[in-house]
């Protein structure tokens, strides 16, 4: 009991102590208030907004990119389809520490460096937790490598995707053209593409953008903390893009590339009776697949720094004087204007006196009396300045206009117009008159006069199909990825020149004359079976050269023309071939490419018979 | 020493029941916390099921044996407890960069939460024989600050911030109920202030990176940060009634760090909302009120000071812990009492409501 009465000994000092217990409560009381304030702030105030971000750090939207649509040649072969590739993505969030993940990676992958210096293009707008792409098409090395060190790597993740794959390489590479990363601009002008979508740049790919590229789907992904996908959420499915079905000829195109082989020019065929583009070949050319991903700078560089211009599609936009090749055209203006009947001949004697100088016949001793026959088939310049004179500018360049040249052709390719003069045209660039000597270097293709390879194809195509201008063109079908057909195109006819029968046929039979006759300038677009009409021309960079061809800077040497029709009697294809500063006349060095092209396509069109027919016999 | 009948006529059922139905929303908190979509329960919820019955025996105990008497073995307690302490860094196992546990068995140990006990019958002790009519001066406490400060160093050198920062708050608690003069407590007050900064240089640059993330948080959200606006999103994002039990979407996907331990709060509070996370306050408040009454009821300063520490150390930790979780204080590692995960803080939790019991069912005795 003692002990007890020792314990409560100290009883009276309790009161003091109630006191103290009343402001404990008082503190508890206020702190507990505070934290249900706090409570009902982060939960009720602004619960939405937290909702939303818990939402967001669950959800990771993932952008599901469409296949693009291929390109098919007109027998079906594949031009431009898609191969797999491994594209190194780092998600800035998930790697916990961005520099110590990319200085690993940097030791399997070189491309990584760029991003540690900054080179590597930002983005300040990209979410975190939006991929970033570090490098792609990696080789199966380098996968291996990642995969395998995927631990020391987080936030890095290979994907797998398609790539670009430009199956016919460098052929028709100018036609086709190629793909790369939206850029910003293109991005402000439409509206559907994001950083690091590829569109179609430039040729085909570029005119034919909205049906090849289809539609990008999207995944909504519940995520871990670590970025770990749990499941799918929603999904939007992904649309290919369609298939496009080419007029090209790939075989053919092949054959093409091959007769022009290293000299820096373009060939255009044409089918007479419609305007499908059959083959389109520039020199020099370049492998688009070099753009399928993107571009290295130092590639970039070489192509573009290069002086012959490998990326300029010279068919379409490179504009050169059409020279003689401009004379079938000025003889049907003659014949129709009756200025001249095919027995009409003038006295070549090397050149024509005009204006106090002397207009050169290309051959200084003269043809001596020549027809139309005879003046095409051997080039004379002196019956064509002759024509000139009576024609005057404006029914030259009346008659040039409605074949097409110096006029758009209304393409979806970027393609240049070329130039027809004439008085009101001189007025405006010049702010001069008109001088007849003009006239009679427009007559025979020079002077101002420009035209490009395709222009010459179309207009040679008219000649052969009874002066039909079709406007070219290049896909025939847009197909769906189940092959089945969504839209046709049809030959589209420009212009209907009424150009009488019989004067064409005197035409055709001086370009007939060019290759098959004794004396004609393009003999060496011979073919020992089939009838060929053509015609060559030399066209001038500077004026008259003096001296021998080799000591001519190359930039000033002539370029070489020839246009031909084939066969004679039921035309089926045109070519325009044009050598750029080949030196030498058009008979010599573009007549045999047109040859070798013309035998090409006889023999696949005679191979295809062979092989259709044998086919029809196994069936039948 | 038989079975006394008045121990069950007078036992404090209010006390109890509040204790229990903590429990078991702190369960349904782990539950949920430690869920990993299979149909067994997770290992870690199970044994915190087994330290709860543990907890429960050694409630009994500190029930069952007469306050009076543990008031005599204070210091032998007191001793006990610091001797496991001192064996921490002997033997102790690291974990999560410090040295805090003493493996039992398949049980690990942490002393220091035992110390909260041991510092608070030994405080009490001497403030009821030490009692100067008039209060403490500042002189007076040179004992009791010999009595924190042995584990306090012992502890902070673990290193565990947040039980040093509890013990010391159960200090200031029982000092300035037991009677310290208001000129001293400035005076006190005028000391701590100016040893901050040097207590800041002491912290480990992880504990400095915390205060610094707790005041600019979106300096380095996926660093430092991250803990601090991820638990406000969690904690936001249940929103008035919440996500629902195991919908927790923070919780499921492990945006939430730490969140069997530190962050328990938040889980519950995503799950149930605002009313859930009001309504566990509420029962804290009333668990808080029990204890306070209990020590007005007491019949001498020892009761009184036991009841008033058991109501400290609960009180400090649910400030510390969820004004961590509701982003109003610095992110640092204190339990809350019932709902953490870990058995040392469950086991010290129900032993100091059993001395509470212990209190409040013998004041009647007389």
């Amino acid at each position: 009991m003692d002990e007890q009465s020792e314990f409560f000994a100290s009883q009276e000092t309790l009161t003091a102590c109630y006191r103290r217990i009343g402001v404990i409560s008082l503190i508890i009381l206020f702190v507990f208030c505070a934290l249900g304030f706090r409570l009902w702030q982060l939960q009720i105030v602004e619960g939405d907004r937290f909702r939303t971000l818990s939402e967001k750090n669950r959800i990771r939207l993932n952008r599901l990119p469409s296949i693009r649509g291929l390109m098919l040649d007109r027998t079906g072969r594949v031009v431009v389809g898609n191969h797999p590739s491994f594209d190194v993505i780092l998600v800035p969030e998930d790697a916990q520490d961005r520099l110590t993940t990319l200085h690993t990676l940097a030791s399997y992958l070189p491309e990584a460096v760029d991003f540690l210096e900054g080179k590597a293009p930002r983005n300040p707008l990209r979410p975190a937790y939006e991929g970033i792409s570090v490098a792609r098409d990696i080789s199966w090395d380098t996968l291996a490598m990642i995969e395998s060190h995927q631990l020391d790597l987080p936030g890095v993740s290979v994907e797998a995707s398609l790539k670009r794959f430009y199956a016919a390489g460098n052929l028709a590479a100018h036609l086709v053209g190629y793909i790369g990363e939206v850029n910003q601009s293109e991005m402000a002008e439409y509206k559907r593409y994001r950083q690091g979508d590829l569109i179609g740049k430039v040729g085909l790919e570029k005119a034919w953008e909205e049906i090849l590229r289809g539609y990008n789907g999207g995944q909504q992904v519940e995520v871990d903390a670590t970025g770990r996908k749990l499941r799918v959420l929603d999904e939007v499915k992904t649309q290919p893009g369609h298939n496009i079905h080419l007029t090209l000829d790939l075989e053919l195109q092949e054959q093409v590339e091959q007769a022009l082989g290293e000299a820096e020019g373009a060939v255009v065929v044409l089918a007479v009776e419609t305007g499908e583009v059959l083959a389109l070949a520039n020199r020099p050319t370049f492998d688009p697949n070099l753009f399928a991903l993107s571009i290295k700078p130092n590639e970039w560089r070489t192509l573009v720094e290069d002086p012959l211009r490998p990326l300029t599609n010279r068919a379409l936009r490179g504009q050169y004087p059409p020279g003689s090749t401009f004379k079938p055209f000025m003889a049907l203006a003659a014949l129709e204007e009756g200025i001249i009947t095919p027995e009409t001949r003038f006295n070549c004697q090397g050149g024509l006196p005009f204006g106090g100088r002397t207009f050169h016949c290309w051959k200084r001793p003269g043809h001596g009396r020549v027809d139309l026959k005879q003046a095409l088939a051997q080039s004379c310049d002196v019956y064509f300045y002759k024509v000139g004179q009576r024609l005057g500018i404006q029914k030259i360049a009346q008659a040039a206009r409605r074949f097409g040249l110096g006029q758009d052709l209304g393409l979806a390719l970027a393609a240049s117009p070329g130039l027809i003069p004439d008085v009101e045209w001189k007025r405006r660039r010049f702010d001069a008159p008109w001088y007849e000597g003009e006239t009679l270097s427009v007559v025979i293709g020079q002077s101002y006069v420009l035209a490009t390879p395709l222009q010459m194809a179309v207009a040679t195509a008219a000649l052969a199909n009874g002066g039909v201008i079709h406007r070219p063109f290049f896909v025939t079908q847009v197909s769906s990825v189940d092959g089945e057909s969504i839209q046709t195109y049809s030959p589209e006819i420009m212009t209907q020149t009424k150009i009488p029968e019989e004067y064409l046929g005197i035409v055709r039979d001086g370009m007939r004359e060019v290759v098959h006759g004794e004396r004609g300038t393009g003999k060496k677009a011979f073919l020992p079976d089939i009838e060929v009409a053509g015609k060559t021309g030399t066209s001038q960079v500077v004026s008259r050269i003096i001296g021998k061809e080799e000591k001519v800077p190359r930039h000033h040497r002539d370029h070489a023309w020839f246009i031909a029709f084939a066969p004679v009697q039921t035309p089926k294809i045109a070519v325009a071939c044009l050598i750029e500063h080949a030196g030498k006349g058009g008979g010599a060095v573009a007549a045999p490419v047109v040859r070798q092209v013309l035998e090409a396509y006889f023999r696949i069109v005679e191979q295809r018979k062979r092989e259709n027919g044998g086919i029809r016999q196994t069936s039948g | 020493m038989g079975f006394d009948r008045r121990l069950v006529e007078h036992f404090d059922w209010l006390l109890f029941c509040l204790t229990v139905g903590l429990l078991g929303l702190g369960l349904l908190g782990l539950y949920s916390a430690t869920y990993d979509g299979s149909p067994q329960a997770n290992p870690q919820f199970i044994r915190q099921l087994i330290w709860a019955a543990v907890g429960f025996c050694g409630m009994g105990l500190a029930f069952a044996i007469d306050y009076r008497r543990l008031e005599q073995w204070a210091y032998i307690l007191y001793g006990a407890t610091l001797g496991l302490l001192i064996l921490v860094p002997l033997i102790g196992s690291f974990g999560g960069g410090a040295r805090r546990w003493l493996y039992v068995g398949m049980f690990s140990l942490q002393p220091a939460e035992f110390m909260k006990i041991g510092l608070l019958l030994v405080l009490a002790r001497w403030y009821h024989r030490v009692a100067p009519p008039g209060g403490y001066g500042i002189r007076d406490l040179f004992a009791p600050a010999v009595f924190f400060s042995a584990p306090a160093i012992l502890i902070l050198w673990q290193p565990n911030l947040g039980t040093t920062v509890t013990l010391g708050l159960l200090f200031l608690t029982l000092t300035f109920t037991a009677g310290l003069r208001l000129r001293s407590l400035s005076v006190l007050a005028l000391a701590g202030g100016s040893v901050l900064p040097f207590i800041w240089t002491y912290l480990k640059p992880y504990q400095q990176q915390r205060v610094l993330s707790f005041l600019y948080p979106d300096v380095d959200p996926l660093g430092a940060g991250y803990h601090m606006i991820q638990s406000q999103v969690t904690v936001g994002s249940g929103m008035f009634w919440g996500k629902g039990f195991l919908l927790g979407t923070q919780n499921r996907l492990d945006f939430l760090p730490e969140k069997h331990t530190d962050f328990v709060f938040a889980v519950f509070a995503e799950e149930w909302g605002f009313v859930g996370a009001l309504g566990l306050l509420v029962l804290y408040c009333a668990l808080l009120a029990r204890l306070l009454v209990i020590a007005l009821r007491a019949r001498e300063r020892f009761g009184l000071l036991l009841s008033v520490g058991v109501a400290g150390i609960i009180f400090w930790q649910i400030v510390i812990n969820t004004g961590m979780n509701v982003g109003a204080l610095p992110v640092v590692g204190v339990p809350l009492p019932l709902l953490s995960y870990g058995g040392s803080s469950l086991l010290t939790t129900l032993v100091a409501i059993g001395l509470a019991l212990n209190v409040s069912t013998r004041r009647l005795f007389f």
